[in-house]
């Protein structure tokens, strides 16, 4: 009687599909991937069960963190309007490339006048420079009243529309710096905002 | 699991010179670890879900002072909130009516909320309740983030926020809710 003999088979596997399902994956990722912003501070957003999403364009995000308040507006050619009208009311000259390099920038919180000094480094040093934020209160010349007003004007000069503004707060930021942003908002008659928070179950 | 050639390498003597015949297949194991790597950082570094946020109007101030629609005190609760995630609420004018002590939590601002929105409806025909919040300088940016959200979960759309007076300032010092 001949032994039954188990055929041989080849430990090698047709990975053909698996390469076509792993890059069409990898495809879709890399498309998708929007890089993580960094914050200039640690934020903790409280979080909220009604809430509803946020445009990505014609937009300005306020952060409030340690007491420190930072400013970010959308869209490259926004923020470069925006320093151009800044440097307008406040007679700085910026030079092409800082413009250029205010683009990059994400948020800063920084008195105008040092702000050319800190357009001018380099961006790793930029990037461990300590911002001592942007100075508010409630009369109606602070820097941060200039900045929200110079960057409407702005989008509503490049994209005709109006510039929502967003308010990124951390949960365990007191009451005042907050008020403080938001009147400076009312005082250019902005009551309409969005407070930026997470998602909570009921 | 790579496949190893293991045909003959050896040279055939005499014969003639062939040229090997290569397999068409190609070893497609380290395309696909390195595909999966690449997808598994792209997996962790990026944000899927995008931010979203909670809508805040505020009253505009300056016409706050042209038309102003008298309301009975009766229809308006106010909202303390003070330190250590607390608040105090009354119904009425401050000082007339004792303040209560609450927390955030479900079972507290909301079901006061409810119940009081319930109860000023059937004394005023129907109209709702004007809740006014008032944040201490001791309050948190999460304290009126989460009464605004209980207010929208509620249903109340008649609400402002308001500076707070000196007069409530010692309510709350008074019930220890303010340093």
């Amino acid at each position: 009687m001949p032994r039954v003999k188990v055929a041989r088979k080849s430990t090698a596997i047709d990975m053909t599909a698996m390469c076509d399902v792993a890059f069409l994956l990898l495809t879709f990722f890399i498309l998708s991937a929007k890089p993580k912003t960094q914050d200039p501070t640690k934020i903790g957003i409280p979080a909220a069960t009604i809430i509803g999403p946020i445009p990505e364009v014609d937009f300005s995000t306020i952060l409030i963190g340690q007491g420190k308040v930072f400013f970010n507006v959308e869209g490259d050619d926004v923020r470069k309007k925006t320093l151009e009208i800044m440097g307008d009311k406040y007679k700085i000259a910026f030079t092409p490339d800082e413009k250029n390099a205010f683009a990059g920038v994400e948020s800063f919180g920084l008195p105008i006048a040092q702000l050319k000094g800190f357009l001018d480094m380099d961006p790793k040093q930029r990037a461990t420079f300590p911002q001592p934020g942007i100075f508010v209160d409630t009369t109606n010349t602070n820097e941060l009243y200039d900045w929200v007003h110079s960057a409407r004007l702005a989008d509503k000069y490049l994209h005709d529309k109006e510039l929502k503004i967003g308010i990124k707060g951390d949960s365990k930021e007191e009451y005042p710096t907050v008020q403080k942003v938001i009147s400076s908002l009312q005082k250019q008659k902005v009551d309409r905002f969005n407070l930026i928070t997470a998602l909570k179950s009921k | 699991m790579a496949e190893l050639d293991t045909s003959g390498g050896g040279k055939h003597k005499g014969g003639k010179v062939r040229t090997k015949k290569k397999a068409t297949r190609v070893d497609l194991t380290a395309m696909v670890d390195l595909a999966f790597l690449l997808i598994t950082f792209f997996i962790l570094t990026t944000t899927l879900s995008k931010p979203k946020a909670m809508e805040l109007i505020m009253p505009d101030k300056d016409d706050l002072t042209k038309q102003q629609l008298p309301v009975p005190a009766t229809r308006t609760m106010t909202l303390l909130l003070g330190n250590n995630n607390k608040l105090e609420w009354f119904v009425g004018e401050p000082g007339k009516s004792q303040p209560t002590v609450i927390g955030y939590g479900k079972e507290d601002l909301r079901k006061v909320l409810i119940d009081q929105d319930k109860a000023i409806k059937l004394t005023h025909n129907g109209q709702g309740m004007i809740v006014v919040v008032k944040p201490s300088a001791q309050s948190t940016y999460e304290n009126v983030v989460a009464v605004m959200d209980e207010l929208n979960i509620t249903g109340i759309d008649s609400r402002a926020i308001v500076d707070i007076t000196p007069v409530e300032i010692g309510l709350l010092k008074r019930d220890g809710l303010y340093k």
